[in-house]
């Protein structure tokens, strides 16, 4: 057994620990101001998943975020105030996003709280701040269940319903696909939701699913469910996963033979998916998302010189998002008058504004009713295929 | 009639943590979730370090435990709350301590399941069995629908208060306390100092090895159960690899077999992440460094002036 540590060694570091500790009760000068007040900055609280497995994501979306209080601020803020934005991150771990949700509650009194893309997230954060009615809003999660939380919680983006809609409708008449197999992630719910919304009204349109496959995220070898699926015979192959596997799928679909269409939802949007599945693998597959910043559009046109003249790459539909999901908040302020939490939710349910991600309106379940984009990939980079309105 | 002085540490911990739980709609939300949290970390860290520290063995399952305890307890007080509050009166705050008890019992019945076939195993052959368990378990939750599956489990009422967390705490400490300094419970030192030379002095040393086992699962579940009612949302992802390898590292750097090192130890590392927040991007490296500094400097332990264990 080691000998004790000498004794000034010991005192130094239980100081150490003393002195972290104390650090983090002392509180911040600029902390019990309540954000409600009608003077002082307006304090908004921001969550993402900066690091961890969804890193690439939460990044994504809090770059669109910071970039739209920059152009808040260049406007002179709201109301004649400053705004100020607190970020935190959850490290895409579960638990973490409730203690930031009491944190932006109790301790910096913000008047809103935007976050998150992960909709398990979401829905963690959601019921803290519906209990304290605060409005939250979520720029990019489309799980139905998000908003059913209660009246404080909106989202700027569309839902898996609607996604699985216009991805069967897509598969349906551009696509020509009569005979689908699917193959749907089940650790995960966006998938597993996605793969429902899309079978219904597929199945209803006279498609038949000649099977359905699951895999489990992080997996790598794909094989065994392609062998099954193409012995299946499809005429289109359905993947609503997110970017890394259905890479990885792509390119092992394709190695073995499997050449029919392979379309998904918005988990496909990365770059990274092309560096993964290569771009010879990915012709001929087709993806829904928010955004494409090749739309001609004037104010897309604008953000995407903006965001690149920030952060020097082109963004991307989670930060459009992020980027929007803050304008919708400056928007409900600025109709609202007011800071009051209240009013800014009364304001934010009548939500109708035009974002770099088209025009955002909010029905009476606090979701998006907004158009779509079809994506595919062609000569090694995105291409931007067709709007689908609503 | 005189009580020994452990019980009476145990008594005063109750009621202190019932005494702060009636004032504690006075303390910010923020930093109640943080001690509510810290106070769960303690729950695991000792209980895992009873099997990890004081017996000796490598369990890297302890969050899979964890996970059975908390989906037991929120499905009692969510999905099936409106049959069960009518056999309780309809008092939510009964039916969250037999939640909670439930949830435990079926994480030491998990813990029994695991440890009778596989504690025969040693060393790190144990610990991929456990690592194992953890992860069929986040799989079998991710496929059942009942429980939510990969959407995971919402509205959970938020029972979990400093009396329940930090009574639990108490008496979990005392439980491991005074179960290792018993006469019987000198068996799970036995154990960890060198199996053979305790097997030759007639100990059974796979009914010590299950023993530690399922205490510690009992407390894991209880741990998951307080936890599933302070955050009011639970999900399959929560309870993997990486939450059992948090509770691990709290044990090593508390002292493996330690009993204040490990309770000092979970109360720094679930605390020292919040100061740590205005940082930013620095945070992680921050609290890795804190952890490579710790481990050079008591590599023994925190809290830990003499050699010996079960002492400090």
């Amino acid at each position: 057994m080691k000998s004790p540590a000498p004794a000034h060694r010991r005192h130094f570091i239980a100081l150490v620990a003393a002195g972290l500790v104390l650090a983090g009760c002392k509180p911040s000068d600029d902390a019990g101001k309540p954000g409600a007040a009608s003077t002082g900055a307006i304090v908004v609280g921001e969550f993402a998943s900066l690091h961890g497995s969804e890193a690439a994501f939460g990044q994504s979306s809090h770059k669109g975020t910071e970039l739209a209080f920059d152009v808040i601020r260049s406007n002179g803020g709201l109301l004649g105030r400053e705004v100020r934005l607190i970020t935190e991150d959850n490290q895409s771990k579960a638990g973490e996003s409730a203690t930031i949700a009491k944190k932006f509650v109790s301790r910096d009194h913000v008047v809103a709280v935007l976050g998150e893309v992960a909709s398990g997230r979401s829905l963690e954060a959601a019921p803290i701040c519906q209990a304290a009615g605060i409005p939250m809003i979520s720029p990019s999660s489309t799980n139905p269940k998000v908003t059913e939380v209660g009246d404080h919680v909106f989202r700027v983006c569309f839902t898996d319903p609607f996604q699985g809609k216009l991805l069967a409708d897509f598969a349906w008449k551009s696509l020509k696909v009569r005979r689908v197999a699917i193959l749907a992630d089940t650790a995960s719910a966006y998938s597993v939701g996605l793969a429902d919304f899309f079978r219904q009204p597929f199945v209803a349109a006279g498609g038949t699913v000649v099977t359905e496959v699951k895999y489990a995220s992080r997996d790598k070898d794909f094989k065994a469910q392609l062998t099954a699926i193409k012995a299946a015979a499809p005429d289109g192959l359905c993947v609503p996963g997110y970017y890394t596997e259905v890479g990885l799928i792509v390119k092992q679909a394709r190695e073995l033979g499997l050449t029919v269409p392979i379309f998904g939802g918005d988990g496909w949007e990365a770059p990274q998916l092309i560096e993964i599945a290569g771009s010879e693998a990915l012709k001929n597959t087709f993806y829904s998302t928010h955004f494409s910043p090749a739309q001609d559009n004037p104010a897309v046109k604008a953000f995407v010189a903006a965001f690149k003249s920030k952060f020097n790459e082109v963004p991307d539909a989670m930060a459009a998002l992020g980027y929007d999901s803050a304008m919708a908040l400056a928007e409900a302020i600025k109709k609202a008058g007011s800071t009051d939490p209240a009013k800014v939710t009364a304001a934010l349910a009548a939500t109708d504004f035009v974002g770099v991600t088209g025009r955002t309106k909010l029905d009476a379940q606090r979701n998006a009713t907004k158009p779509a984009v079809i994506i595919t990939v062609e000569n090694g980079g995105f291409k931007f295929l067709q709007t689908v309105e609503p | 009639m005189r009580f020994p002085k452990s019980q009476l540490w145990l008594a005063l911990a109750l009621v202190v943590a019932g005494v702060v739980s009636a004032f504690s709609g006075r303390i910010n939300d923020y930093f109640l979730d943080v001690a509510l949290g810290a106070g769960i970390n303690i729950v695991l860290a000792v209980s895992l370090n009873l099997i990890n520290g004081f017996t000796g063995q490598f369990s890297l399952g302890h969050a899979g435990f964890m996970a059975v305890g908390a989906y037991t307890s929120a499905l009692m007080t969510t999905t099936f709350a409106s049959r069960l509050l009518p056999l309780v009166g309809g008092q939510a705050w009964i039916l969250f301590p037999c939640a909670l008890l439930a949830g435990g019992l079926l994480a030491a019945v998990a813990g029994i399941a695991v440890g009778a076939p596989s504690l025969r195993l040693k060393g790190d052959y144990l610990a991929i069995v456990t690592l194992g368990f953890g992860e069929i378990i986040k799989v079998v939750l991710q496929n059942i629908d009942v429980v939510g599956a990969a959407r995971g489990l919402y509205g959970v009422p938020a029972h979990a208060n400093v009396f329940w967390v930090f009574g639990l705490a108490a008496v979990t400490v005392y439980v491991v306390w005074a179960l290792v300094n018993s006469t019987y419970g000198r068996g799970f030192l036995a154990v960890a100092d060198d199996e053979i030379a305790a097997e030759a002095m007639g100990l059974d040393t796979t009914r010590y090895k299950v023993t530690a086992f399922v205490v510690g699962s009992f407390f894991a579940g209880l741990a998951g159960g307080l936890y599933a009612h302070l955050k009011g949302y639970i999900n399959p992802t929560g309870f993997d690899f990486n939450k059992s390898i948090e509770i691990v590292v709290i044990v090593i750097l508390g002292g493996m077999g330690r009993h204040v090192g490990v309770v000092a130890a979970a109360i720094l590392l679930s605390v020292v992440m919040e100061p740590l927040r205005r940082f930013g991007d620095y945070r992680m490296i921050l609290y890795a460094l804190l952890l490579i500094v710790l481990m050079l400097t008591r590599p023994q332990g925190l809290f830990v002036w003499r050699s010996g264990r079960g002492t400090a």
